[in-house]
């Protein structure tokens, strides 16, 4: 491949890739995104292709792996295009059968179709699936179509479009303008307007400047940022150009995190080729503009998702925040001007220089512009990421393209914002979601982790968790943080413990006031947010859980005891032969008893206990009644006696 | 490890000590754990004092300075995964293997990690084993999984 030496040239070869594309013949697309995968979309791209081979269709069908399609709940997922047939769950048996019947006969296989699980009705196509139809796929639409390893992929559906349009038309200014004019602010959870960014950057005097990509996705149960590199790296390194030609940096950085191994390689492979095609390196597009990046690993600290830290880690150092006096868009990697922006915020930016500003902010609130992609997780039927205009409500999001809480649970809260976010109840569910807003709730946006909680969630646990998580994740170099949050946590799992003791709320209120007041960075600033907002939400699991000794949602492991009712045990032996602790007592005919000593309390026999017994319970905050007198035990079945 | 190995790590990230951690994390990858001895010839390469090389091996989560057991079970303690019972999971592999987060047994059999999220939430809870990934993992299956490695 020779390099494209100016934008007509880059129209030309585009007309070229899509000439040679036939738009009808079929290609399979399958999702490889790391969910997939976990769930066997390997197997099945090896048995796609072997079947193909087989069968001599080499010619006739194409194979795509994509990157994550975002519906992770129902993988490994395959949309066979043109006719956009949407297949769910699929495992490397049915590859025959689509081959077969829906490549060579036109024949939809209804077994492998998305039933709506309200008219059941089978639905054929993609965008007319509930979790899809109710989304505004701007940034992640593109995942699905494209493979995230070949370049000539994301030229066909327009890449690299917008740099050519800013080298051809528009001077660095009119790029700065443009981003500035759209309001976008920062994906990765400050929501600081981008362009306001850029411009400090672009003003400081000091000549050499950087522009650096926040890939350390560290928020537990957030993952669009992967999603995006994964499946769309191109888009990010587009944008990242754009940015570095809009302030002037010749040097940009994409900081990704080790854990996620496929993104670190896409991303690697992307680069070589943009630099073979000249998006990357001297003279891009015949612009006479230079800009190189460099790939960084993360070592595993969550702390370096912080501007600052991760600037540090950069310089090989360990990554600890520094104070933020004088801005890091002033004064940043290597003491220069630097801009950094999350993944989703750089994806965004090819958009807006392609459509414009005024195309972009038509989407969104007043104070948040754009679409924002969540990652829905937790106690949901439907997982995956999705991507909504801000604006949207939570309750859409939560029951329309989430699909409710399974098992016919409650919902009880939804968690935003990563781990420094904090829990939203039931009555504020018609919330817009938007910066201001959920920051008005007590929570945060963060970087898009929307983790539902149902009735069985204990509020005093999932608080306990972040602080431990966040103890175990601090720096340690502000003493508020890092003694703050320890002492914290040692409360917090008292109190989950049944060692609570009246005093240890207003305790822990303190604790919070002085971490937020005098941490440096925004890890200790906001520590304290999940203890706060759910305490504000939920103090009646707090008081329920140190004065009472019972936690509500029958969540804590020392506050529940497991007991089988006698009277609805039907002596199936199904939990006595699942027990990890041999803790059940009975045998066949015999109804079954916990031994409490013996038991662990792993919940296995209140799992395996068939629904229509439910004779497993949970119990809190009353004594465990004793057990019957053994020769009560026995079961006479009707009909079977002899 | 030898040093004529570590030597070419260190020259293809140019020798500079602003790489040090892109070094540490290949060694890392290559040889399960850092050595002293390692840690020793990349201060001298690199003109990092040990002291700082020590900094960031224990900063990092990534790096291990003890060896590791010939199997990684890591189980993710991600909130999508917590609120479907990691921890009850993690309870079950604790008292099977006798080992709690971040132990290795002493047959050198497994090593227990917890992580925080592999952004596999839909298949939560989520325990991984040499990379292979086993979904809604059900505390009293956790045996029958165990029993598969060597």
């Amino acid at each position: 491949m020779s390099r494209i030496n100016s934008p007509s040239e880059l129209e030309e070869f585009r007309k070229g890739i899509l000439l040679k594309r036939d738009p009808n013949k079929p290609c399979i697309t399958l999702c490889s995104g790391s969910a997939c995968h976990a769930s066997g979309s390997g197997e099945v791209a090896a048995s796609l292709e072997a079947e193909i081979e087989k069968q001599g269709l080499r010619d006739k069908v194409d194979i795509r792996r994509t990157g994550c399609h975002g519906f992770c709940e129902r993988g490994p997922i395959i949309v066979i295009h043109p006719d956009e047939i949407c297949y769910f769950q699929i495992k490397p048996e049915d590859v025959p059968d689509i081959i077969s019947q829906t490549i060579m006969e036109k024949k939809v296989i209804e077994r492998l179709l998305y039933t709506d699980p309200v008219t059941k009705e089978k639905i054929i196509h993609e965008s007319e699936i509930p979790f899809y139809k109710n989304q505004k796929r701007l940034v992640f639409g593109s995942n699905g179509s494209i493979d995230p390893k070949s370049i000539d992929d994301y030229l066909a559906i327009g890449g690299y479009s917008a740099l050519a349009k800013a080298f051809s038309e528009m001077s660095a200014e009119a790029v700065l303008g443009e981003v500035k004019k759209s309001n976008l602010r920062g994906r990765g959870g400050g929501g600081f307007p981008a362009g306001r960014k850029w411009e400090g950057s672009r003003n400081a005097p000091e000549p050499i400047k950087y522009v650096i990509v926040n890939a350390d996705e560290g928020d537990p149960g957030a993952y669009m940022d992967r999603a995006l590199l994964e499946g769309n790296p191109h888009a990010i390194l587009e944008g990242l150009t754009l940015g570095a030609y809009a302030i002037g940096a010749h040097e940009g950085y994409i900081y990704v995190r080790q854990e996620y191994p496929l993104a670190v390689e896409n991303v690697h492979i992307a680069i070589r080729q943009a630099e073979a095609y000249g998006f990357l390196g001297k003279n891009i597009l015949g612009s006479g503009f230079d800009f190189k990046v460099i790939v960084h690993q993360g070592a595993g600290a969550f702390v370096c998702g912080e501007s600052t830290a991760l600037m540090t880690a950069l310089e090989g150092r360990a990554g600890e925040p520094r104070p933020k006096y004088v801005r890091s868009n002033i004064v940043g990697l290597w003491g220069r001007p630097s801009v950094l922006n999350n993944v989703e915020t750089w994806a965004n930016v090819p958009l807006i220089i392609n459509k414009g500003a005024d195309w972009f902010t038509q989407f969104g609130t007043e104070g948040s512009k754009g679409t924002k992609i969540f990652s829905l997780v937790g106690k949901i039927t439907n997982t995956g990421l999705v991507e909504v205009p801000m604006g949207t409500h939570l309750r859409d999001i939560i029951f329309k393209i989430g699909g409710g809480i399974p098992g016919g649970r409650k919902f009880k809260a939804v968690q935003t914002g990563g781990p420094s976010g904090g829990c939203i109840p039931e009555e504020l569910l018609d919330l817009e979601v938007g910066f201001d807003e959920l920051t008005k709730a007590g929570s945060m946006m963060g970087s898009g982790g929307m983790i539902v909680l149902d009735e069985d969630t204990c509020m005093v646990d999932v608080s306990r968790y972040f602080i431990e998580f966040l103890t175990d994740e601090s720096c340690g170099k502000c003493t508020p943080c890092r003694e703050g949050l320890r002492q914290m946590l040692k409360i917090l799992t008292n109190i989950t413990e049944g060692k609570g003791r009246e005093g240890d709320i207003e305790l822990l209120e303190a604790l919070s006031e002085t971490a937020i007041e005098a941490s440096l960075c925004a890890l200790g600033k906001s520590a304290p947010n999940p203890f706060l907002s759910t305490l504000r939400y939920f103090r009646n699991e707090y008081e329920a859980h140190i004065r009472e000794k019972r936690c509500p949602a029958l969540s804590c492991k020392e506050l529940i005891a497991y007991h089988i009712d006698p009277a609805k045990c039907q002596a199936c032996m199904i939990c006595f032969k699942k027990c990890p602790a041999e803790a059940i007592v009975g045998g066949k005919n015999k109804i079954h008893v916990v031994d409490q000593e013996k038991c662990t309390k792993c919940g296995t026999c209140f799992e395996a206990c068939p629904p229509r017994f439910s004779a497993v319970q949970k119990i809190s905050g009353e004594p465990v009644p004793s057990p019957i007198p053994e020769e009560e035990r026995m079961i006479t079945r009707k009909g079977k006696e002899k | 490890m030898d040093n004529d190995r570590i030597d070419q790590i260190i020259e293809k990230h140019h020798g500079e000590a602003s790489s040090l951690i892109q070094v540490l994390l290949e060694i890392q990858s290559e040889n399960n754990w850092l050595p002293k001895e390692a840690l020793e010839r990349i201060g001298e390469r690199l003109c990092v004092p040990l002291t700082r090389i020590q900094h960031i091996a224990t900063f990092y989560k990534a790096f291990s300075l003890v060896p590791k057991g010939r199997h990684g079970i890591h189980i993710c303690m991600g909130t999508a995964c917590h609120v479907r019972g990691a921890k009850r999971v993690l309870d079950t592999v604790q008292d099977m293997t006798g080992i709690k987060p971040g132990e290795t047994d002493l047959d050198m059999k497994f090593s227990l990690e917890t992580v925080n999220c592999l952004g596999c939430c839909a298949l939560g809870p989520v325990m991984e084993i040499d990379g292979k990934t086993y979904g809604k993992v059900v505390p009293g299956e956790t045996a029958n999984v165990l029993k598969n490695y060597e």
